[in-house]
């Protein structure tokens, strides 16, 4: 975007109050680190406020003004905490003398509509930096997690060595223990296995029975819909009660009257139980697809001589195939993740990452289980973008622009 | 097609691979570095002699109430249970666990003693085969409490000497104890007083003078992480804990050997075993709980061994190759002031208290 508007250069009444809050703020996280919050807020503010004064009315060559903060911030943040530090330190220094620059100017009207009034701007800019703090308020667990995942100790903390970035703070030996360790790699194998299973029963059930409720003539519809989502919408633990005992029951039947093996019984029982809390899932989304779903087009296909079997798979399975595929990503999300079921349906066989996760957390406070949470995280990114890319592809071959 | 393929005959493949696997046996544990040390010590020589596979549920921290749940549900799924002795004498009461014979179904020491001579007084309940001897201590951070460490229990009440959070077990045993024993009542007379309603007020006003300055855990891990951070200058634990977070994680960390709360942990073995399933769980507490293997248990934690004949062969640390004798809750340094845990009172007035201690908690 070309520049809009002509700028002008602001009075320090504005700019001075306005880089002194931006100070405070970092003020107070330095002044919270070494000892007095308070202090911190006011020592930032008078000090960036002071630098802002000193830059626009003394020195007034913004390239040295730059360097200067960088370089003079970096030294600052070294002597309080060493090198982590010196390189915030850096960050900081360039980011504010850039501030005082842009505020001054009267940059940050450049790219905004002339027209503007001052609180227009002002919500402009406010509204960005809250969808920025919101970012990072939900990303922040999810980042804290991975260097600490790298930890040299069996701990959940960030140590003086850590901090200082030495080598000897950080190691590989969690990720080791998850790939040498039986407990975890029977966890992962069992997860890998019970989850696909479970997705394609949910898939197949949830999206029969939400073809099935969408046709008008089905008598109690909003009934049944609403007995089907019920997992979802009981709380888990008593879902969980009720099918432990039945479960229970079609175990011991299984294993008493047809005979089958008891590891095969158990992964039977969790796999059912995760289908039915994947189903709803399913049910919702391909309901919602269907609404969009022309029916002539199943007329259409059954008056050239398809039998309806054929109608479904050569028509409305390809149109409604999103929903079922989102549908069956969170019956799989559902199965993975889950913890409070398996517990209960499962025994120690057909224990799960989750349920490895959990008795980990509570008997022993160990780094492996983050960075197994890293690991999961990267694959959840890894199919994410894999999705996204082959969404672009279709259609792309389908002749539209991504969006 | 060929995905749908590869899918099918993989899952058939796995589903057959279970059909034929060897005997499998469920033992439920504590988890962490304790099941660690059952497993070098019990579970992987057993595997090699006998083939079965052993497979761990880290469930003891629930055992009564998941017990009592497979039980009406008609599936028990354990075959070997290890719980504390409290534990194992509500399952016995329950009827949920087996009834032992020591002398027919444990082996005898080396010298020909049988066993119910060998683990002695440790034989609580008609149930209950003991494992090991542990006690519930306190750790503190030796950088963070000055030129004087604390050397009694009652440094743990002084927040003046020692400033700084506390980590308290969430639960009223051996709180009331050590609060009582801080406030003046003697050692043989604690019980007595806290079988009364002014002795538990008069222990939960001794514990109030510290309640804003306590962090309470529910983990055994908590006290351990908590201490590393600095975020607690002194906790409570179990020994083994903090013997792991002194000698093989170099924390800043030492034991204070003083009031320290003996326990017991061991076997059950669940009522109502097919007899197949039965043999094999008896079978392998046979083995488990021999001379050696009890002894062996202890180089990879620093917990006592229940037979009198294991104390002798309890040898060094596994990896740290350090003498683990010194380590042991049964040391004669370690264990000068103990504080005998009393199994009867707190079967009768555990409700009580605990709803009481409860109570004062969320005030």
């Amino acid at each position: 975007m070309a520049a809009l508007t002509p700028i002008s250069r602001k009075p320090l009444s504005l700019v001075l109050p306005t880089v002194a809050a931006a100070g405070a703020i970092l003020g107070l996280f330095v002044g919270t680190a070494n000892g007095s919050g308070l202090m911190g807020i006011i020592i930032g503010a008078a000090a960036i406020a002071g630098l802002a004064f000193v830059y626009t009315q003394v020195l007034k060559n913004e390239k040295l003004a730059k360097w200067i903060s960088i370089v003079g911030m970096a030294a600052l943040g070294f002597v309080l905490g060493g090198i982590p530090a010196a390189i915030i330190g850096a960050l900081a220094g360039w980011f504010y003398s850039w501030f005082i620059y842009w505020l001054y100017e009267g940059r940050y009207r450049q790219r905004l509509l002339p027209y503007l009034t001052p609180g227009q701007v002002l919500w402009h800019y406010g509204f960005r930096v809250i969808c920025g703090a919101i970012f990072i308020f939900l990303i922040t667990p999810i980042l804290v997690v991975m260097p600490l995942s790298f930890n040299s100790q069996d701990f959940f903390t960030f140590t003086p060595e850590m901090l200082r970035f030495e080598a000897e703070g950080y190691s590989l030996k969690h990720y080791q223990d998850f790939f040498t360790n039986n407990e975890w790699q029977r966890s992962f194998k069992n997860s890998l296995l019970i989850a696909p299973i479970a997705t394609i029963i949910s898939v197949s059930l949830g999206t029969l029975a939400a073809i099935g409720l969408s046709q008008s003539h089905v008598p109690g519809r909003r009934a049944i819909m609403a007995i089907l989502i019920s997992p979802m919408i009981v709380p888990l633990i008593i879902s969980a009660t009720g099918m432990f005992f039945f479960y229970a029951q079609i175990g011991n039947w299984m294993e008493g009257t047809l005979g089958f093996n008891k590891n095969f019984v158990g992964y039977v029982k969790v796999i059912l139980a995760h289908a039915v809390l994947g189903i709803p899932f399913v049910i919702i989304t391909v309901t919602a697809t269907l609404v969009g779903f022309d029916r002539s087009l199943t007329r259409a296909a059954s008056n050239m001589g398809a039998d309806p079997v054929t109608t479904f798979f050569r028509v409305q399975m390809p149109l409604i195939l999103p929903g079922v595929i989102s549908g069956g990503l969170f019956a799989f999300i559902t199965s993975f993740d889950e913890v409070v079921v398996v517990l209960f349906v499962g025994s120690a066989s057909q224990k799960t990452l989750p349920w490895q996760m959990f008795t980990g957390l509570r008997e022993q406070i160990s780094p492996t289980i983050l960075a197994v949470a890293t690991i999961l995280v990267g694959i959840s990114i890894a199919l994410l973008i894999t999705l996204e890319f082959l969404r672009r592809r279709s259609e792309r071959l389908r002749g539209m622009t991504p969006q | 097609m060929t995905l749908t393929k590869t899918l099918l005959t993989t899952t058939a493949l796995t589903v057959a691979a279970g059909a034929v696997a060897a005997e499998e046996m469920t033992i439920v544990s504590w988890g962490g570095a304790y099941t660690k040390s059952q497993k070098n010590a019990y579970h992987d020589p057993y595997s090699e002699k006998t083939g079965i596979t052993i497979i761990n549920d880290d469930s003891s921290a629930e055992a009564v109430a998941k017990l009592r749940a497979m039980d009406e549900a008609g599936n028990v799924t354990w075959d070997v249970v290890d719980v504390v002795a409290a534990d194992a004498l509500r399952l016995c009461d329950e009827g949920l666990a087996m009834e032992i014979d020591p002398d027919t179904m444990l082996a005898p020491a080396p010298d020909g003693t049988p066993a119910s001579e060998d683990f002695g007084d440790l034989l609580v309940g008609d149930c209950f085969i003991p494992q090991i001897v542990y006690s519930t201590t306190f750790g503190y951070r030796t950088d963070l409490v000055g030129d004087t460490p604390p050397s009694k229990i009652c440094d743990v009440f002084d927040t003046e000497t020692y400033p700084g959070k506390r980590s308290l077990e969430k639960r009223s045993i051996n709180n009331m104890e050590w609060a009582l024993l801080c406030d003046g009542v003697a050692k043989e007379d604690v019980y007595d007083v806290l079988a009364t309603e002014e002795g538990q007020d008069q222990a939960l006003a001794k514990l109030g003078t510290i309640k804003d300055d306590v962090v309470w855990w529910s983990a055994g891990a908590d006290t351990p992480q908590l201490l590393a951070d600095g975020e607690v200058v002194m906790g409570s634990t179990y020994n083994g804990r903090l013997f792991s977070v002194i000698e093989e994680q170099n924390q800043p960390v030492a034991m204070l050997w003083d009031a320290q709360v003996f326990d017991l942990d061991g076997w059950i073995i669940p009522a109502g075993l097919s007899d197949e399933r039965k043999e094999r769980a008896l079978d392998y507490i046979m083995f488990a709980t021999d001379t050696q293997r009890l002894a062996d248990q202890a180089k990879w934690i620093s917990y006592g061994p229940a037979r009198k004949s294991s104390a002798p062969l309890v040898g060094k640390h596994a990896d740290l190759g350090i003498d683990m004798a010194p380590h042991m809750p049964t040391d004669p340094n370690n264990a000068a002031n103990t504080f005998l845990y009393n199994y009867e009172f707190w079967a009768d007035y555990r409700d009580d208290i605990e709803a009481k201690f409860q109570a004062w908690l969320a005030q």
